[in-house]
């Protein structure tokens, strides 16, 4: 009795998290003439696949689509190596300031955006890099805090001794790092590489800040475009919109296991 | 970096270019993060607070102002404290909502086994493509005439509203829409709740506790770490709200969702008045540190740490 209610409250709450999914690939496909019915048509009686080709010639979104695919990948090398880097100098070396600048590191994580976008932005202006996918890409090669953080959680949890006996065997720092620990972290490296393509890909703000020009836009961009230009054009928005979806959703499915598993857990501890 | 040796190097210089090694190899690996720190934080933030004491254009003469764009904006500035009360209105239902409806999902989850896999996927799915699809989404569900959530009122006889034209529905829109990324603080808790040993609960059962004192004390208090950096986080983001405002209200109607977050971004980048948006986000810096510190201080009442977590704790930093 109390399983079946609880499932029954399972069933409807998760109907109402994917409803809106259902509804807008729906709105996708179906006809100009099922759009506008009232009450709304759940199962459209044609289904136009070719709104998507139509969508996508509207605006330059090959275009778009190559700039969001430059950023995502070369953000996503640069966060996983730097990201893994600084995480193991963290969690396996001792060194004068290291607990100061770890406290540091954790700190900055509690700094809004919004204190950084505005120096940010002059700071890249500065550098000409205004208007190209250089402010997108370059400060992933930085590390970020949060991923720091969860990686050296995992390297810490490797035993001690495995690096011991490389030194013994006349592997350097380096090599403990590359041949030992990258390979443990992969887990780990599959999540930030997750987190991270899909923050990048999801990106609004920083496209929006410094972007101007239509040929440098990303595809988050575009869309939000789409809403300015044709406000009407309720099935294009629609089908950039599922267009849009599909990469993290694939990714999701394909790192599932990571994401829902552990690595979230060891990520909050403290 | 490289400690390996040939064997033709005489032995002291060996041991001192290890020694240099030695002492230069942690920074060298953490060289990415420093330099980054300088570059991208630290040095904006200094910037940014230089800027806030400037009458700064982005074309046009600097002057030094003292501490004139402060007290502008909280002396002769209405907006900004109609943006901040939006903002805390915000936070104040977004927050506790978003942690106790994450909080009975992860206990839902948590308490089934068939199909709990279909449904954690089905809460965080949102989450995954959170931002421009997200509201995209939402736009048309509000619509007032083809909209699916007026549909859904009109089958129970409710004639639905205007949500984001009605000054009073359109920060409930941007609630709702807000919330149904909540996947993410779910799983942090679900997986604090799957770390609880079962053996408490079962020395409980076995001594005859009821299930809401289990609940009471022990489920809360094991997790608190966990509801403690939802919390924080949770504040942190409700208070840089912008991307679903900016494309869903973009403010309106009557400015009834016109977040401080956007009214920092207009100054900047609408009125180009760098300064002046510098002085507000440090405001807002200053709102949010002070707010996590002080969640942080109440929370050494409630927040119970497991010797586990504190020796781990405790080996990184002090």
């Amino acid at each position: 009795m109390r399983k079946t209610l609880l499932y029954s409250a399972l069933i409807l709450l998760s109907a109402l998290f994917i409803a809106p999914f259902y509804w807008t690939f729906m709105t996708a496909i179906k006809s100009t003439v099922d759009l506008y019915q009232f009450p709304p048509v759940f199962w459209p009686s044609e289904w136009h696949w070719e709104n998507f080709a139509a969508a996508w010639n509207k605006q330059p979104f090959g275009t778009y689509l190559t700039n969001s695919v430059i950023v995502v990948v070369f953000s996503t090398i640069g966060q996983l190596i730097s990201s893994s880097l600084v995480a193991y100098g963290f969690a396996r070396f001792r060194f004068p300031g290291r607990d100061p600048l770890f406290i540091v590191l954790l700190a900055t994580m509690m700094i809004p955006w919004d204190v950084k976008m505005i120096p940010l932005y002059m700071e890249f202006n500065m550098l000409g890099w205004i208007n190209t996918l250089k402010p997108l890409i370059v400060p992933a090669y930085f590390a970020d805090a949060f991923f720091v953080f969860l990686l050296r959680q995992y390297i810490m949890t490797v035993p001690m001794e495995i690096d011991e006996a490389a030194r013994m065997d006349g592997a350097n720092a380096f090599d403990i790092y590359w041949r030992i620990h990258l390979p443990l972290m992969m887990p780990a490296l599959v999540l930030v590489g997750t987190f991270h393509f899909m923050n990048a890909w999801n990106d609004y703000l920083g496209p929006l800040i410094f972007l101007n020009d239509q040929s440098k836009y990303t595809l988050t961009l575009g869309l939000s475009m789409f809403k300015g230009l044709h406000e009407v054009d309720v099935t294009s928005i629609a089908a950039i919109t599922v267009i849009l979806c599909l990469p993290p959703l694939a990714l999701f499915f394909v790192a599932q296991r990571y994401i829902m598993d552990g690595a979230v857990g060891s990520s909050v501890k403290g | 970096m490289d400690m390996t040796y040939t064997g033709a190097e005489p032995k002291v210089a060996r041991r001192k270019r290890s020694a240099i090694a030695r002492y230069a190899a942690p920074y060298l690996f953490i060289s990415p993060w420093i330099l980054g720190f300088l570059f991208f934080t630290l040095g904006p933030l200094v910037f940014s607070l230089t800027m806030s004491f400037y009458d700064w254009p982005v074309v046009g003469e600097r002057a030094f102002v003292g501490l004139d764009n402060y007290k502008s904006m909280l002396f002769d500035d209405p907006q900004f404290w109609e943006s901040l009360w939006i903002t805390v209105k915000f936070a104040a239902i977004y927050v506790p909502f978003n942690i106790v409806m994450s909080f009975l999902l992860a206990m839902m989850l948590h308490n089934i086994t068939f199909a709990s896999g279909f449904f954690r996927t089905a809460f965080y799915l949102p989450s995954v493509i959170s931002g421009v699809a997200l509201v995209t989404i939402w736009s048309w569900i509000y619509s007032k005439e083809y909209g699916l959530l007026n549909f859904m009122l009109s089958l129970v006889g409710i004639h639905g509203p205007n949500w984001l034209g009605d000054p009073n529905l359109a920060i409930v829109a941007i609630i709702i829409a807000s919330l149904w990324g909540l996947g993410g603080t779910m799983l942090i808790l679900l997986t604090g709740l799957k770390a609880i040993p079962k053996e408490l609960y079962e020395a409980a059962t076995v001594s005859g506790v009821p299930g809401w004192a289990q609940m009471l004390f022990i489920t809360l208090p094991m997790l608190g770490p966990m509801l403690l950096f939802t919390f924080i986080t949770s504040i942190i983001s409700a208070f840089q709200q912008l991307t679903i405002a900016l494309l869903l209200t973009k403010g309106g109607p009557l400015g009834s969702t016109y977040f401080f977050a956007m009214y920092i971004y207009d100054n900047a980048f609408k009125y180009f008045d760098m300064g002046y948006a510098a002085a507000g986000s440090w405001v807002m810096f200053i709102i949010v540190l002070a707010l996590s510190l002080g969640v942080m201080r109440w929370s050494a009442a409630w927040v119970y740490y497991e010797g586990e977590v504190r020796q781990n704790d405790g080996e990184g930093h002090a």
